[in-house]
């Protein structure tokens, strides 16, 4: 298979003398073999991460995704597209330092402009309780070697002219304010690692639906899909909200519910805001996006459900939250509001582990927060599926924490907006 | 918007009058249980793609706790029943078309 042709000024601009008739597909469309080294399910930005960095750091490229509908589809299109790693407890710290570190050159390392903006990252503090918690996870960041810092109200509204800082509930007293995080494109991450799987010889199979898992001696030996069977060594479940779902046909439950979280944006206005602004005790956060639009996200909704719809309420209260927050947006009209199926764990941290049926492995309960981690989470994952065992990055992540009661308890230590 | 029917006070209550308890009919474990069956009561969920017996509390009304038969795919609801119940209803189940030994 011919490697592809980099993307380039140059490219762009012999392309521009042809009229662009130049361009490969980014990534190819090849049937289904009979047999795979390892199946990854789910070609999201986990999923292909995954499978990316199992044929960059393990040489494995006898590899297949496997994906229902289509390539980045699921929540890798459907989130807010905010990248920061200023968590409290160390296991989360690292993985998520290790995917923001991953983000800033992937760009080069793909061939592939993922637009990462590294505009920064300010989490408002509006209460006493949550102005110390602040000040802990500084602290803690300190030691972990990520970078942040506790910021006064001052700088706030330095960094963030449109924020009402006298708040008529919620005064601003300051800011957990991590200048290396920002943003980046959400579906070209996506893109970027499935042009770079499919450059390595891996096959993406969209539109392929897993209707069973087949097992025997306790080990899996393959799928049943909807385009047939197919056989795999290893198996790799990257599934997000459909985690669950999949853990019942390979014969285990996991400590997961799924519900739906909701984001919107608006119409395109001026640039008004050159930072992501979250604040949790009202609970809204946004940022602008490069058309203009503010990209704004809130709280998930309290109850089961598959449909990637939410209720209209909460996207009330979080507009209410953030008109607060920013007086300016009051007269904003909202053009495109979406749901994405999240799979909310027990401590609010995500599962990177073996499973009770052998060779399976799954990464999910990334909840409301999984962009951020995408290449953290994809090196980890292709770690424990290449030698079995978790390394150092996932080591905490298990399935067995639930059992021994070794949770990493972001769910406070994060507040809402994880 | 999401509405259920409190089967103690017979209020229509709006989602915003209530408050989710997830999974419904979990076996409780005390003191002395394995860890097993502690992890099982606490964390591990069905979390079905379909229908879902789950714990709703009237938050805002009359404050009690109850059950509702919903289907988590299409959000229909088959119809609410009081806590003190170990199992759905047969006639809930059969409305949701599943087999009550299920």
């Amino acid at each position: 298979m011919p490697p592809k042709r980099r993307y380039s000024a140059f490219a762009i601009a012999r392309e521009t003398l042809r009229q662009h008739a130049g361009w490969d597909r980014a990534w190819a469309d090849r049937p289904m073999k009979p047999r795979y080294d390892v199946i990854i399910v789910g070609a999201g930005g986990h999923g292909l991460a995954t499978a990316y960095y199992l044929g960059k750091n393990f040489g494995i490229t006898n590899v297949a995704i496997l994906e229902k509908g289509w390539l980045g589809g699921g929540n890798t299109g459907r989130n807010t597209t905010i990248i920061r790693s200023n968590y409290l407890q160390d296991p989360s710290a690292a993985i998520y330092e290790k995917a923001r570190g991953l983000y800033e050159t992937l760009s080069q390392e793909l061939n592939y402009n993922i637009m990462f903006s590294p505009r920064g990252v300010m989490m408002l503090a509006q209460t006493e309780h949550e102005k110390r918690g602040y000040l802990r996870t500084a602290h803690a960041n300190a030691l972990q070697g990520v970078e942040t810092e506790f910021v006064g109200p001052d700088r706030v509204k330095e960094l963030c002219p449109i924020i009402s800082i006298d708040g008529p509930r919620y005064p601003v007293l300051g800011a957990l304010w991590q200048a290396r995080g920002g943003t980046a494109r959400h579906d070209a991450v996506a893109w970027g690692y499935a042009r770079a799987c499919s450059d390595m010889g891996m096959d993406i199979i969209q539109k392929c639906e897993v209707t069973g898992v087949r097992s025997a001696g306790g080990k899996v030996t393959g799928l049943e899909t909807s385009r047939g069977p197919v056989d795999c060594d290893k198996l790799g479940l990257v599934v997000a909200g459909h985690s669950g779902h999949l853990a019942q046909m390979a014969g285990f439950r996991l400590p997961i519910e799924s519900v739906a979280l909701q984001a919107l944006v608006s119409e395109p206005i001026k640039p008004c805001m050159d930072v992501v602004v979250m604040a949790n005790t009202v609970h809204g956060y946004m940022s602008q996006s490069d058309k203009g639009e503010m990209v704004i996200g809130g709280g998930a909704d309290g109850y089961n459900n598959y449909t990637q719809r939410g209720s209209f309420h909460h996207i009330e209260e979080t507009v209410r939250a953030l008109v607060e927050t920013f007086p300016m947006i009051s007269r904003l009209k909202m053009l495109r509001q979406w749901g994405g199926i999240v799979d909310m764990t027990g401590d609010r941290s995500p599962i990177l582990s073996t499973t009770p049926l052998g060779n399976c492995f799954v990464n999910c309960g990334w909840g409301t927060g999984g962009f951020k981690a995408i290449p953290g989470s994809g090196w980890a994952m292709a770690e424990l599926m290449a030698k079995g065992t978790p390394g150092s990055l996932a080591a905490d992540f298990g399935l067995d924490r639930f059992r021994e009661g070794r949770f990493i308890d972001e769910s406070v230590a994060a507040g809402v907006a994880h | 918007m999401l509405t259920l029917t409190c089967p103690y006070c017979g209020l229509q209550a709006d989602e915003t009058e209530l408050h989710g308890g997830g999974e419904a009919h979990l076996t409780r474990f005390g003191p002395d249980s394995s860890d097993d069956e502690f992890e099982a009561y606490l964390f591990l969920r069905q979390n079905p793609r379909g229908v879902h017996a789950e714990r709703w509390r009237h938050v805002y009304g009359c404050g009690k706790w109850f059950h509702a038969l919903r289907d988590t795919t299409t959000l229909q609801v088959f119809g609410t029943y009081p806590a003190q119940t170990l199992t759905p209803p047969a006639d809930l189940l059969k409305a949701a078309g599943v087999e009550p030994a299920a």
